[in-house]
């Protein structure tokens, strides 16, 4: 067998086998589907009056509070299959399959394609949620199809930010420290309003904040009015790229620790 | 062993209630949860929703003094597992069997475990109005009612507190009273936490505001703060949590005794 079918052959066993779980326990896929579904309910329902401020600038609240949503949805996924590769480390199952590949890194990958199967699905679900109950999308298919890239590099890069914390701290004890700095990057951006109404700190911290580019070109492209793309992209896919040398090294790590 | 040699209830309650505050004072990450992720959530919308006092009709120009109440009720929600998780493990490490055996009576039992609880929900009374009055907020009902609003704070806290011993006598898992935390967020954020009823214009989120018990508490929490004094929230929301209390103590009673009987 080439060193490059042995590659996917490992690949595509890790992934089935998590996808199976879910399969298996469809439990397990509640967490990542309740999460952004309440948000959505809570921040659309419970905030739409805001949309009506001067200045907010954005032509429905719906979609606009969906954008962020989505987005989250794909960085929490990514960190949801963190919580797979701990709980494995945890078993011992990790260090067998680590043991049993030849290109380790197809393991992680492997867990990488199960994380972006299970948020597509999230996806989905949410997306028909959101309008079954009235979000109108400004934009067409090609911005949706962006819009939809975008929170598959997001995704990506949340996974590879999981995967470098799990492969280095090996346990799923480790979890806060996977969510922590996620949720305060992800909180610290434009949620409820427009940057343009920030105030205070928070106005200061959204400015350098990576993921404002993200969920501002997010929210143009459901606008149809397609906005800094190649910013955002190039944020997302510039973090991915730093993170995928931060879960290398830390599989580097893990194979080090036997 | 005779009745005359079976400690007092005040005696039992406080051994068992010096037990909890140990215990909760050797547990750093039961503590410090509770106290951070609060002050965080505030300091975020406190900030990020500032430009929602533009709104026509909103009672104050400070969102901090609006959104001063969400930790505390937060913070109480929190007290569910504390509660839950810690006599859950006393069932499944065996420490509840061993009790049983001793003539412990069940509302001393049920006393001292919430004096945990209610440690917990003073430090954070203290660091929320500390931290809230350190960022500019005013209590426009004055000293007195910063007394009033720990009162409150800590009778949510006893409230909650207790939901988490029912649930954790029920199922005698941990794991089974943390899953209640998402439920009990959902009841938080599905509430007037954001912006006042009669300015949230969504019908169905208002309807599931105006039914949902934690709008009412945190509305007489809030009300001390931007209002001053209010009779009506202060009642509903002294009354609400007194309810909370009475029924979750009475279910976590019954749990407690039919956990003896299978003991």
């Amino acid at each position: 067998m080439s060193r490059r079918r042995r590659y996917w052959s490992v690949l595509r066993t890790v992934a089935w086998r998590n996808l199976h779980s879910v399969i298996r326990a469809p439990a397990l896929l509640l967490p990542p589907l309740a999460f952004p579904l309440f948000f959505y309910m809570a921040f659309a329902g419970g905030l739409s009056t805001v949309g009506g401020l001067p200045g907010f600038g954005y032509y429905n609240y719906d979609a606009f509070q969906f954008v962020f949503v989505l987005l989250q949805s794909a960085a929490f996924g990514g960190v949801f299959i963190g919580f797979s590769i701990g709980a494995d480390f945890d078993s011992g199952f990790t260090r067998r399959l680590l043991l049993a590949a030849r290109d380790r890194s197809a393991v992680i990958a492997g867990y990488g394609v199960a994380g972006l199967v299970r948020a597509v699905l999230v996806w989905v679900v949410v997306f028909g949620i959101a309008l079954a109950t009235g979000m109108q999308v400004g934009g067409n298919g090609i911005d949706l199809a962006g819009l939809v890239g975008l929170a598959l590099v997001v995704n990506v890069a949340a996974f590879l930010f999981a995967a470098g914390v799990m492969t280095r701290l090996r346990t799923l004890q480790a979890a806060p420290a996977m969510q922590l700095p996620l949720f305060m990057i992800l909180m610290t951006a434009p949620i409820y309003v427009p940057r343009n109404l920030l105030e205070g700190w928070i106005s200061s911290v959204a400015k350098v904040n990576p993921f404002t580019a993200i969920i501002e070109a997010g929210r143009s492209l459901m606008a149809g009015d397609p906005f800094h793309i190649l910013l955002a992209f190039a944020a997302a896919g510039g973090l991915a790229g730093l993170l995928t040398m931060f879960a290398w090294r830390g599989l580097r790590k893990a194979e080090a620790a036997g | 062993m005779t009745a005359a040699a079976t400690p007092a209830l005040r005696t039992q309650a406080r051994y068992l209630a010096w037990r909890s505050v140990i215990r909760t004072m050797r547990t750093p990450i039961v503590i410090v949860p509770p106290l951070v992720f609060p002050l965080f959530l505030l300091a975020i919308n406190a900030s990020g929703l500032s430009a929602a006092t533009n709104i026509p009709g909103f009672p104050t120009s400070s969102y901090l003094a609006f959104a001063l109440a969400f930790p505390f009720m937060q913070g109480s929600i929190f007290a569910t597992n504390t509660a839950g998780t810690n006599i859950a493990e006393d069932i499944g490490n065996g420490f509840f069997n061993r009790l049983a055996l001793t003539p412990m009576s069940g509302p001393s039992l049920l006393a001292g475990q919430l004096t945990g609880v209610l440690l917990i929900g003073s430090l954070q009374a203290v660091a929320f109005l500390a931290a809230g009055l350190a960022a500019g907020a005013t209590l426009q009902s004055g000293v007195l009612g910063a007394f009033v609003l720990f009162a409150l704070s800590l009778s949510i806290a006893a409230a909650f507190g207790a939901v988490g011993l029912f649930a954790g006598l029920r199922t005698g898992s941990s794991e089974a009273v943390q899953g209640l935390f998402p439920l009990m967020f959902i009841l938080l954020f599905l509430s007037s936490a954001s912006l006042p009823r009669d300015l949230i214009s969504s019908d169905w989120f208002r309807t599931v505001a105006t039914i949902n018990p934690v709008s009412y508490l945190i509305e007489g929490l809030r009300s001390l703060v931007i209002v001053g004094w209010d009779p009506e929230a202060l009642g509903l929301a002294f009354g609400i949590a007194a309810a909370i209390f009475v029924v979750a103590l009475g279910l976590a009673t019954l749990a407690l005794r039919d956990r003896m009987v299978r003991t």
